[in-house]
């Protein structure tokens, strides 16, 4: 007997994992949530059917929405990490020593709970002391600041169910306010590919444009997401992530990347035809 | 009515035998020849494919296993039945015309050509409409308003019984219960006022279909002893758009005799849709209507207190009521005043739409409505307080200027069927000041007048017409949809 998780990418496009051992099958008061175990990927987390995350390539996902950032204003201090549940983006985050304070906020306590205990390899850095979390709507937490992080970091689902309100105009506003005047937002962009993600990407991508002076778009190579190619949104008040980045000062911080390097930083934002010009139409 | 029966067995709120007998019809697969013409769909397949062919399939015109709404003997009879056991009341009916045509049955089934009514001004353009249509005289009672929010309220029972006093002949009183803000009259007043004097007591429910099945709610228009209501399922219960019910009490008015009336202007190829979908949302009112609306109340309760937390907005509730003409209030409304931050309710209900995608039920010279019912989430919520607080902090300016009551007095000059029927002239609406009106004026929603047949265009009234006119409200009625003119009385 043979069991496959299967995601369709479309409806008519699928993409199946053979699976070893279903960990572990729960329903929050958000979503349902499920832990596979599978000889390719190792272990891999769902929610609402949906890929998350698997042991093989989440490094290529939490190092790019973490390091790009931090090497472009390596004076962060205060740090806002909205969805991000697994933690992945957490434990990249408390590699930096030079970091004072990191918040997360999950809507969903039950995530956390299901990956600290089935996935220490992205989980482990939630323990560290600098780290809090709440657990309560990204979109109601971000709401009562104002000036007081240097970098929200938007680990979010996608733009349905409870990942909803984290690609609206009101959110990004909301995030403006409370970032610092040298602030930088990133967030899942989406992938450009195909039509039923690229809609929500550029949407996402016009409302950021009407609040932050600086708007890019970075890119990589994600095998478990739709199309294998994800975009990631770099809005800031003040840096920009190609002329900025002091590459020598970050190599000499001597953090182990998989993924992420600094000549990689400045290829990311190198963007294909298709894309630039879908973005500028949006 | 007596006791809800199909064939032996006696009927429970947990049936539906209207939407039972449409699932039964469709299981069957009986060949149609006859209307409507698409066939179950088969005739019409983008249509189908918009709506989906469960949707079409029955789509259909009354038959004997379906019965008729004209002459109910089955299923309707049945599913009218259990729609009155659920609101406590003698007898309800079907009505596909939209709550307008409940109101308009009300009325006309208590009042004659000639006759007068008791009502509150801010009530909704279908009461006036059925005094134009049958030529009854409105005796208007100053409904009260809130000297901050600038809000009409709902009538205080003593200038009811003034009013009753003063005309004693009249024949009904009419009330909005609650008025489109959520405000409550004291019902239970009126009505033992209205009946020591003879007359029936008409409520407009429309906003009220959760009276009947939460908690810590206003009296509903039943319990009171009212005579009838007019109930729109589909605001608050749950229903498809346009389908509401009839309910009343026997006594003062028969059963038998409503039905005649409802049946002078009711279609009588009824929209099973319709139908079909009150059957099934009162089933859920009654077996779930307490939790639904134990949650509706709090997410507006929530809401209330995230957005009077933003500052300058003031979401208001229990609070404003008095006693008086603001007996109670209905918590689940969402009524925010805007004029502390500057901008007219009208405003912030036209952001809401263009800047965020969210779309409220009103905003008018100093409030928006926003509805929280059976089919809201805390996302919804959460995407709505957000929006109010970046509106706030992207828009908000000195609130000098700004048009700070609402309740125009009117002055009644002719009755609204005289003035309608009147010989007419056009004039320009700007300079309209010191005519009788022929038409009607109003923003809609929430369709409240501020202008009726009959009544003298005095300097507040126009200055209101063309404050809202400016502040972007739709606003209707008049013949010349681009506002520029108004029919007047050729004197």
């Amino acid at each position: 007997m043979e069991l496959w998780y299967t995601e369709e990418h479309t409806p008519s496009v699928r993409f199946s994992i053979k699976v070893k051992e279903q960990i572990l099958s729960a329903q929050s008061p958000f979503q349902r949530i499920d832990v596979f175990d599978s000889e390719e990927f190792g272990r891999f987390l769902t929610l609402d059917g949906l890929m998350m995350l698997t042991e093989k390539d989440e490094f290529i996902y939490h190092e790019m929405i973490t390091h790009v950032p931090m090497a472009t204003n390596p004076g962060v201090k205060n740090v806002l990490v909205i969805g991000g549940g697994d933690g992945g983006t957490v434990r990249e985050l408390t590699r930096y020593g030079s970091i004072k304070r990191i918040d997360m906020v999950d809507i969903d306590e039950m995530v956390v709970d299901v990956c600290r205990k089935h996935l220490p390899f992205t989980s482990g850095g939630l323990g560290d002391p600098r780290v809090s979390l709440y657990f309560e709507d990204g979109l109601r937490y971000v709401r009562r600041f104002e000036g007081e992080y240097d970098l929200i970091i938007v680990d979010s689902t996608d733009p349905f169910g409870p990942g909803e309100g984290l690609f609206t105009r009101e959110f990004y506003g909301n995030c403006h306010k409370a970032l610092t005047d040298d602030g930088i937002l990133v967030n899942q962009h989406e992938n450009p590919y195909y039509e039923s993600y690229a809609g929500a990407m550029l949407r996402a991508h016009e409302r950021i444009e009407e609040f932050f002076p600086v708007c890019r778009v970075y890119q990589a190579h994600i095998p478990t997401y739709p199309s294998g190619h994800w975009l990631f949104g770099f809005a800031s008040k003040k840096y920009d992530p190609i002329d900025d980045p002091d590459g020598a000062a970050w190599d000499a911080l001597g953090l182990d990347t998989r993924y992420y390097n600094t000549d990689l930083h400045d290829g990311a934002f190198k963007l294909p035809n298709y894309v630039k010009r879908a973005l500028a139409g949006a | 009515m007596g006791e809800p029966l199909t064939g032996m067995k006696k009927l429970a709120q947990s049936d539906a035998p209207l939407y039972e007998a449409m699932a039964e019809y469709r299981a069957r697969r009986v060949v149609p020849f006859d209307v409507p013409g698409h066939k179950q769909g088969r005739g019409t397949p983008e249509l189908t494919d918009f709506l989906g062919k469960a949707c079409l399939s029955v789509d259909v015109n009354s038959m004997k296993p379906l019965d008729n709404v004209s002459h109910p003997t089955s299923v309707i009879k049945d599913a009218e039945a259990l729609a009155a056991e659920a609101f406590g009341a003698d007898a309800a009916f079907l009505m596909v015309g939209g709550t307008t045509s409940a109101v308009q049955a009300m009325i006309m089934s208590v009042c004659k050509g000639g006759d007068s009514i008791i009502l509150p001004r801010n009530v909704h353009r279908s009461a006036i409409n059925a005094l134009i249509l049958c030529g009854i005289n409105p005796v208007y009672v100053d409904p009260g308003t809130h000297s901050k929010l600038g809000i009409s309220l709902g009538m205080a029972a003593e200038d009811v019984e003034a009013a009753v006093k003063s005309h004693p002949y009249a024949k009904a009183v009419f009330v909005n219960n609650p008025t489109y803000y959520g405000v409550c009259p004291d019902l239970r007043r009126i009505t033992e006022i209205a009946h020591l004097a003879g007359m029936a007591v008409l409520a407009d429910e429309a906003h009220g279909t959760h009276f009947y099945f939460g908690e810590n709610m206003p009296v509903p228009a039943m319990s009171a002893g009212a005579d009838m209501a007019s109930i729109s399922m589909h605001k608050t219960g749950g229903s498809l758009t346009q389908s509401s019910l009839l309910v009343m009490k026997s006594g003062r008015v028969e059963p038998a005799y409503v039905r005649t009336i409802i049946n002078l202007t009711q279609t009588t190829s009824a929209s099973y849709l319709l139908m079909g979908s009150i059957d099934i949302a009162r089933k859920s009112l009654a077996t779930n209507g307490s939790a639904t609306f134990r949650k509706v109340s709090a997410l507006a309760e929530y809401a209330r207190q995230e957005i009077n937390g933003i500052g300058g907005y003031y979401a208001f509730s229990r609070e404003i009521t008095n006693g008086r003409d603001a007996y109670d209030f209905d918590a689940t409304k969402l009524s925010v005043h805007t004029l502390g931050i500057g901008l007219a309710g009208v405003e912030v209900y036209d952001m809401l739409r263009d800047g965020y995608g969210i779309q409220i039920e009103f905003g008018d010279a100093g409030n928006m409505l926003a509805v929280i019912s059976v089919g809201d989430n805390e996302y919804a919520i959460e995407r709505l307080v957000s929006s109010l607080s970046e509106i706030k902090r992207l828009h908000s300016r000195d609130g000098i200027g700004l048009w700070d009551h609402e309740y125009i007095p009117p002055a009644v000059k002719l009755s609204p069927r005289e003035a309608f029927y009147a010989e007419r002239r056009r004039v320009p609406l700007r300079s309209s000041g010191g005519e009788i009106s022929s038409e009607f004026v109003m923003c809609y929603p929430p369709g409240v007048p501020i202008l009726a047949p009959g009544e003298l265009i005095t300097a507040d009234a126009l200055g209101y017409v063309l404050y809202a006119i400016e502040k972007g409200s739709l606003v209707m009625g008049p013949k010349d949809m681009s506002l520029e003119y108004i029919e007047v009385v050729e004197k």
